[in-house]
């Protein structure tokens, strides 16, 4: 990787008088930006030629690693292969020139994209409607928690403003939660990992009437299917609350069961981790939220037009060309890959709970404790045998987290060899331990001084400047 | 093993007090910085700012994790720690000699509420 | 197997084997029976790559793009080739959030460069790594604004703010609890004496935009100064691309400057994928949301990036959380990034002057016509409100028709054209002719 010759800004390459541009000649005659509505300082953007460009952004491209690069096992991110079709369909020129506002007889296209991945995404969940509005996970969470407001709401409920997770959620169901009006209450998770159903009564009994939603992923976060889900539905539906499906982990579910079948009322799907879409350095992703039947009126004005439509496009061609046969082997094969790396390396990785996993599974750190190797050096390390690290330090429910999801794209070839290194780092955490912990030693930089960074943050090049005079 | 000094009354969520008259510094113990590692910024609050027992009032981050400042007694705030603003790893190298709040206590009373050394001590060996 | 499934029977068997069962069926063993799918899914079949381009091409022929004379915040603006390509990239595209600075340096590298660019463009002192869009970015401001003050929970906004984001901010601010209080437009501009008379010491923030909905180039003299005499923020949403040339949102005094990055050269795909940007006061940093990259060192010595402040965000703070956003509309960063470089200081000035002299020339135009009128007697940069004398609904059937997206109808008489550089004369004297029949 070039981080030594190429790890310039583009603003350290940048000489006046160069540009890397060409526009028409103004047509138009002496039109000229008044000085009064003109700032006083041009921005400082860079001046660079066209090459100068293009080899800079390629060579910062060699220092990061994707999915085409190589096994990236990042729990609870289902990092699945992102099939090169999409792309050249989400590109087609008939769909990238529409403006947003265009009259709709000039978009059926467009629209009959939304109405067919729509109807696809209700057949693979088993719910009645979905919007395409949400831009991310995230923010299909919160959209989904506001149609649970809206629909208390609409029954003249408004106390209900209580929103039930498991304590081994993750942290964006709470802040979704709050940025939505609402508060959380957890609910204690059994030794074996899932709700205790229990200890959901009790807070029933002593909230119930405050109640609007439980929010679950099923499988939950440690990749345990949620068994008591028939029951725990009831129980809050019961008491007058809504279920709520975090579409996180909906992967293992394809082919094996639907969340609207669960008896959940209302789910965000990911498109970016269930339906192939690149997650592009972090986004943009896609969150449609799908609901119950009489739930529909409920949908909120989250985005102006119809979310990240081209991301709602790749999603489309990807559920088309595996059609209705090989989606439903999708959840499966996942399931199998990630339990046959379980069942191999658990003598070695300490196994909190063992059974059969989903998609998706935790080790709480190495077995062996006593070399002081910590799941962040194994990460690491793991970067200088050329794969992505796990998912580390979440769920918070151990102290010492890996966790690895390697989705159902994975050949058997890829996933021995990605056990044979985890073995490998396990005996150097007892052979060579300070190599384990001074990792990685094969990476364009080594580990980062993110003490620094916090304490004193320098987040512009002007700062950066300013800093070193 | 974190240290815990005699004389300073301890509150369940790490802040200690220490008594002088009628005025009151506050600021989390040494136990309470170790559990959060490298301190990289304090959240101060405003002289002349009101805290309440139990409330918080601030908040001290490290890289990883992020805890409010919880007041153990009430009154008014006479003077905060500016120091901590350019230096906040000053509560890593003496949590209990840099204090975060001066406060002018409405409540002696509260004081009785909260935990003495020997109380917190065995408090943290349950943590 | 399916060409995304690498899994042959003989590495079933070995498989199943080592997991200890006899069958995919047996993975689910402990799924209640009543809850399993057992049935087809009704989607089609399989289709075959070349089917996907065919099924994507017959719903592409069902689309017209049509030449844009239209915007209310999305514009046509030029993209040049080398972006796509270099978005193209694997290593950009199918990375995901740089936890892990090691192998992550190209994209921490360029959300640096992102959020420089974007200080510049703002003249603001920070800039997060983007957000989703416009609208979400500008919501996201007006909770921002209520975080930061203290017992303060009003948001003044001024009517000449596009609907559209409007309608997003009052959903956010519905459910998070925030009153907000219309700001009356007077012939098209806020005006700074009412605002005066509704600032009070609960209001945390003052939204307004730059240009406006209209496309009108307000005077915000004095604005900044009566939000902070009552200790609010201003806020001001602008679009990004104009800031090359107009009066800065740090020049009128801003504590929060928000808007859409779609003008950076990001095609208008029917809505998106853009980029929301959001700026702030150095004062501002801890309250800002979503995701920040910030320069270090590594342990041997080199300068590197990586995700800092993160003290503020969802997977810490939880419900204290300053949003509930997890990460960042991150390619198209980088997409409006190679923009800016390609383009630099000269192209993005140049771009903008383009589209302002096509736009007048295209105004006064249609003025000579007869047939339309000015509706603001104001400024305007790129975009500007015309009365029509004819139908307008007649009007705009017969441009689309001809292949032209004629503007945006505001109401029964009123339509808002919007000219970039892309347009040509020879484009807009063709709307102009059709326009005068």
């Amino acid at each position: 990787m070039n981080n030594r010759l190429y790890g310039n800004l583009i603003f350290e390459l940048s000489q006046e008088g160069r540009s890397g541009y060409s526009l028409p000649k103004n047509q138009f005659g002496s039109y000229e930006v008044p000085a009064s509505m003109r700032r006083k300082e041009d921005a400082a953007l860079p001046e660079c030629d066209e090459m100068t460009v293009v080899r800079h952004y390629t060579n910062l491209s060699a220092n990061n690693f994707g999915v085409d690069n190589g096994f990236y096992p990042l729990g609870s991110c289902t990092m699945k292969y992102n099939p090169k079709i999409n792309e050249e369909v989400a590109a087609l020129p008939q769909f990238a020139g529409l403006h947003p506002l265009q009259p709709a007889e000039t978009v059926q296209g467009a629209e009959e994209v939304c109405r067919q991945l729509c109807q696809s995404l209700c057949e693979l969940t088993g719910l009645y409607a979905f919007t395409l509005k949400p831009f991310a996970g995230a923010h299909g969470e919160l959209t989904g928690l506001m149609v649970i407001r809206k629909y208390h709401e609409s029954r003249g409920d408004e106390a209900r403003r209580l929103v039930i997770v498991p304590d081994s959620a993750h942290g964006t169901n709470p802040a979704s939660a709050a940025v939505c009006g609402l508060d959380i209450v957890e609910v204690k998770s059994l030794s074996d990992g899932t709700v205790d159903v229990e200890a959901l009564k009790e807070l029933l009994a002593q909230h119930g009437s405050e109640i609007a939603a439980m929010m679950m992923t099923n499988p939950n976060t440690l990749g345990l299917f949620e068994k008591q889900i028939p029951e725990i539905e009831k129980l809050v539906h019961a008491a007058g609350g809504l279920m709520y499906y975090d579409g996180a982990n909906l992967n293992p579910m394809l082919g094996a069961a639907r969340p609207g079948d669960m008896g959940f009322d209302v789910m965000h799907i990911n498109l970016h981790k269930t339906f192939s879409t690149p997650h592009g350095g972090g986004g943009p992703g896609a969150g449609p939220v799908g609901v119950r039947k009489g739930l529909e009126p409920f949908f909120p004005e989250v985005s102006p037009y119809h979310g990240n439509f081209t991301v709602a496009m790749r999603a489309l061609a990807y559920i088309r060309s595996l059609g209705r046969e090989n989606i439903k082997l999708v959840g499966p094969l996942a399931t199998l890959n990630a339990n046959y790396i379980k069942e191999s390396l658990k003598d070695v990785y300490e196994l909190p709970i063992d059974g059969l996993c989903k998609h998706e599974f935790v080790f709480d750190g190495l077995k062996d404790k006593s070399t002081g190797v910590t799941t962040m050096d194994v990460a690491k390390r793991l970067l200088d045998y050329g794969y992505h690290a796990p998912t580390i330090y979440f769920p918070l429910l151990f102290h010492e987290s890996l966790m690895i999801e390697p989705t159902e794209n994975e050949s058997k070839e890829t996933i021995d060899g990605f056990i044979c290194v985890m073995r490998k780092i396990a005996g150097e955490a007892k052979t060579n331990p300070d190599e384990v912990k001074s990792a990685p030693h094969l990476t364009p930089i080594g580990r980062v001084d993110d003490v620094l960074a916090a304490k004193h943050p320098v987040v512009t090049y002007k700062q950066m400047v300013n800093d070193n005079n | 093993m974190a240290k815990v000094i005699e004389g300073l009354y301890y509150s369940e969520s790490h802040e200690y007090v220490k008594v002088e008259g009628n005025i009151g510094y506050i600021g989390i113990t040494d136990y309470a910085q170790h559990a959060l590692g490298n301190v990289v910024y304090v959240d101060l609050p405003d002289v002349d700012d009101e805290v309440t027992a139990g409330e918080e009032f601030g908040a001290v981050e490290s890289v990883k994790a992020a805890s409010d400042i919880i007041s153990p007694v009430s009154g008014t705030i006479i003077e905060v720690n500016e120091a901590l603003d350019g230096e906040p790893e000053l509560l890593n190298k003496d949590a209990f000699g840099n204090w975060i709040i001066k406060v002018e206590l409405s409540d002696k009373s509260e004081l009785d509420g909260l935990m003495d050394a020997k109380a917190y001590e065995a408090f943290c060996e349950n943590e | 197997m399916f060409k995304y499934f690498p899994h042959t029977d003989a590495d079933l068997q070995t498989m199943f084997r080592k997991v200890g069962i006899k069958s995919l069926d047996d993975l689910y063993a402990e799924v209640p029976e009543q809850i399993r799918f057992r049935g087809e899914y009704q989607l089609p079949e399989e289709m075959s790559e070349i089917e996907v381009r065919q099924l994507f091409d017959k719903l592409g022929a069902q689309n017209k793009p049509l030449t844009c004379f239209a915007g209310a915040g999305v514009y046509d603006h030029y993209t040049p080739s080398a972006i796509p390509q270099l978005l193209s990239r694997s290593e950009f595209l199918t990375s995901y959030t740089p936890y892990q600075a090691e192998i992550s340096q190209g994209t921490l590298h360029y959300i640096f460069e992102y959020q420089s660019m974007m200080t510049e463009l703002t003249g603001m002192d920070i800039s997060n790594a983007s957000m989703y869009d416009g609208t979400t970015a500008t919501a996201e401001a007006v909770m921002m604004a209520v975080a930061a003050g203290k017992k303060q929970n009003k948001v003044l906004v001024s009517e000449t703010v596009d609907p559209k984001t409007l309608a997003v901010v009052k959903t956010y601010a519905h459910f998070h609890g925030i009153e907000i209080e219309m700001v009356p437009a007077k012939d098209g501009v806020t005006d700074l004496s009412t605002l005066n008379s509704q600032l009070s010491a609960d209001v945390a923030g003052v939204l307004v935009q730059q240009p406006n909905f209209y496309g009108i180039v307000e005077d915000y003299a004095g604005f900044a100064d009566a939000c902070h005499n009552q200790k609010s923020l201003f806020i001001m949403n602008s679009v990004a691309a104009d800031l090359a040339i107009l009066k800065t949102p740090c020049e009128w005094g801003a504590d929060i400057a928000v808007g859409d990055g779609q003008s950076l050269g990001i095609p208008m795909q029917w809505g998106g994928p853009y980029v929301g940007y959001m700026c702030c006061t150095e004062k501002l940093i801890r309250k800002m949301p979503g995701r920040i990259v910030g320069m270090t060192q590594d342990n041997r010595g080199l300068r590197a990036f990586v995700l800092t402040l993160q003290a503020r965000e969802q997977h810490i703070r939880r419900q204290k959380a300053t949003s509930n956003i997890c990460s960042n509309q991150s390619l198209m960063a980088l997409w409006a990034t190679v923009y800016m470089s390609l383009m630099g200081k000269q192209g993005l000035k140049e771009a903008a002057e383009l589209s302002y002299a096509g736009a007048h020339y295209l105004c006064d135009e249609l003025l000579k016509t007869g047939k339309f009128s000015l509706v603001y007697n104001h400024p305007f940069f790129n975009e500007f409100v015309v009365r029509y004398s004819g139908d307008v609904d007649a009007l705009q059937k017969r441009l689309t028709d001809n292949g032209i997206f004629g503007g945006i109808k505001l109401d029964a008489e009123k339509l808002m054209f919007a000219v970039t550089e892309k347009r040509t004369k020879e484009e807009i004297d063709n709307l102009v002719k059709l326009a005068a029949l």
